[in-house]
């Protein structure tokens, strides 16, 4: 379980978030290359010459899905960002998911993929989604459907069958494990329900091997409708939402 | 960072957000570079109506480069006009077409330039400051960095 929540916030982020995702950068990106389906399915589905924002878009893998649109990826990881920069027609800049550098009402999408969770108070991940909401287009009319739109995925708690094996009623601040292997080549992420085949390979490890590095992100992890809640709060209305393999994802516009 | 990229961003503080002056962000000190990309017609024509063309403009004449146009493109200024079909292609038409291709649209000059202006010049070092705040976001190896000071947020 992670610290109360009263001793959680920006600088607790500053160190169990944004510190550990600047060191793992490159290993984390080598491990972040598939796009999820859903994910895939939303940013192919906007028309050519949309333009959005990938914000929290880490190692940027979803700026490679679609190049007739223009996105700005955006990560407060300047190492991620070193990474994500490479992907054209796309752009690629350092912001805080609560500071965004958008002009308000501006964008055609936005994207907030496994973003939100680390942010570590209530009060906290509500304003990281109204930020997300705030940039896009309103629609033009109160009846229109054609504001713009974002898609939000966060971990779920309930993912029983995951082998952390979270589920309904668990503790839903947790810290979560990073191992670098020793060489760096290879991640093993420990859960709760270690199983016990991991721990024989990591004893059988020739002794003069690198020790294995672990860093531990905080999370918060979603129970089912809490997503929806969290966006109704910040003044958006979710239009479609859903679970796919371990997380909730909605997709929103502004009321 | 490329140049396009400022048709999109503004100041983080949210106070400036609201503040026209705010927008566009005005680029300091800038060590610029051309880093060469793949012309894509239908990607230039589909942002052409996003564009804010007179604050690129503006920030064309910050940087010194050559000045733009005072109205925006038209989407058919970015295409060279097809040229009349020759006879000799009547005594083949199934293979011209094939081809040839009905979409093979070739890109005008003015295309090239506005690709060259948005996608391909870039800021490699400098800053970018906010015409309503004053304060200044530094833009390193390329990347622009827009973390504000515990003060400011």
């Amino acid at each position: 379980m992670a610290s109360s929540s009263s001793e959680r916030g920006s600088d607790y982020e500053a160190t169990h978030v944004h510190a550990v995702y600047e060191d793992i950068a490159s290993h984390f990106s080598s491990t972040r290359y598939k796009p999820w389906p859903i994910v895939d399915r939303f940013l192919k589905a906007l028309p050519d010459g949309s333009i959005g924002a990938d914000i929290g878009c880490g190692n940027g893998k979803y700026l490679a899905v679609n190049p007739h649109v223009f996105i700005v990826g955006s990560d407060r990881s300047s190492n991620l960002i070193k990474i994500a920069r490479q992907h054209h027609p796309h752009a690629a800049i350092v912001a805080d998911n609560l500071s965004l550098p958008h002009p308000q009402h501006s964008l055609d999408f936005a994207i907030s993929i496994a973003v939100i969770h680390h942010l570590s108070t209530p009060g906290r991940r509500v304003e990281a989604v109204k930020c997300v909401l705030e940039v896009l287009r309103r629609p033009s009319s109160e009846e229109a459907q054609d504001g713009g739109k974002a898609l939000i995925y966060v971990w779920a708690l309930e993912q029983k069958e995951s082998r952390r094996g979270w589920d309904e009623g668990h503790e839903q601040d947790v810290m979560v494990p990073w191992v670098m292997k020793g060489g760096g080549e290879k991640r093993k992420e420990k859960g709760q329900r270690k199983k016990g085949n991991e721990a024989l390979t990591e004893r059988q490890e020739p002794a003069e091997q690198p020790k294995d590095k672990t860093f531990l992100r905080y999370y918060h992890l979603y129970r089912k409708g809490e997503l929806e809640h969290d966006i109704e709060e910040a003044g958006g209305t979710v239009v479609e939402a859903g679970y796919e393999k371990d997380n909730w994802w909605a997709v929103a516009t502004l009321k | 960072m490329k140049l396009l990229t400022l048709n999109f961003l503004t100041c983080a503080r949210r106070t400036c957000k609201t503040s026209p002056s705010s927008f566009p962000l005005h680029p300091r000190e800038a060590e610029l570079e051309i880093l060469e990309s793949e012309l894509n017609l239908v990607f230039l024509r589909n942002i052409l109506p996003r564009l804010m063309w007179s604050e690129l403009r503006g920030i064309g004449e910050e940087l010194g480069l050559p000045s733009l146009p005072e109205s925006p493109p038209s989407r058919e200024d970015l295409v060279t006009k097809p040229s009349p079909a020759k006879p000799s292609s009547v005594t083949e038409p199934s293979s011209v077409e094939e081809e040839g291709g009905e979409g093979e649209e070739v890109p005008s000059q003015t295309a090239k330039d506005l690709h060259r202006l948005l996608l391909e010049t870039t800021i490699k070092e400098g800053k970018l400051v906010c015409g309503n705040c004053g304060h200044e976001y530094a833009v390193k190896e390329g990347v622009a960095n827009f973390l504000l000071p515990g003060h400011l947020v």
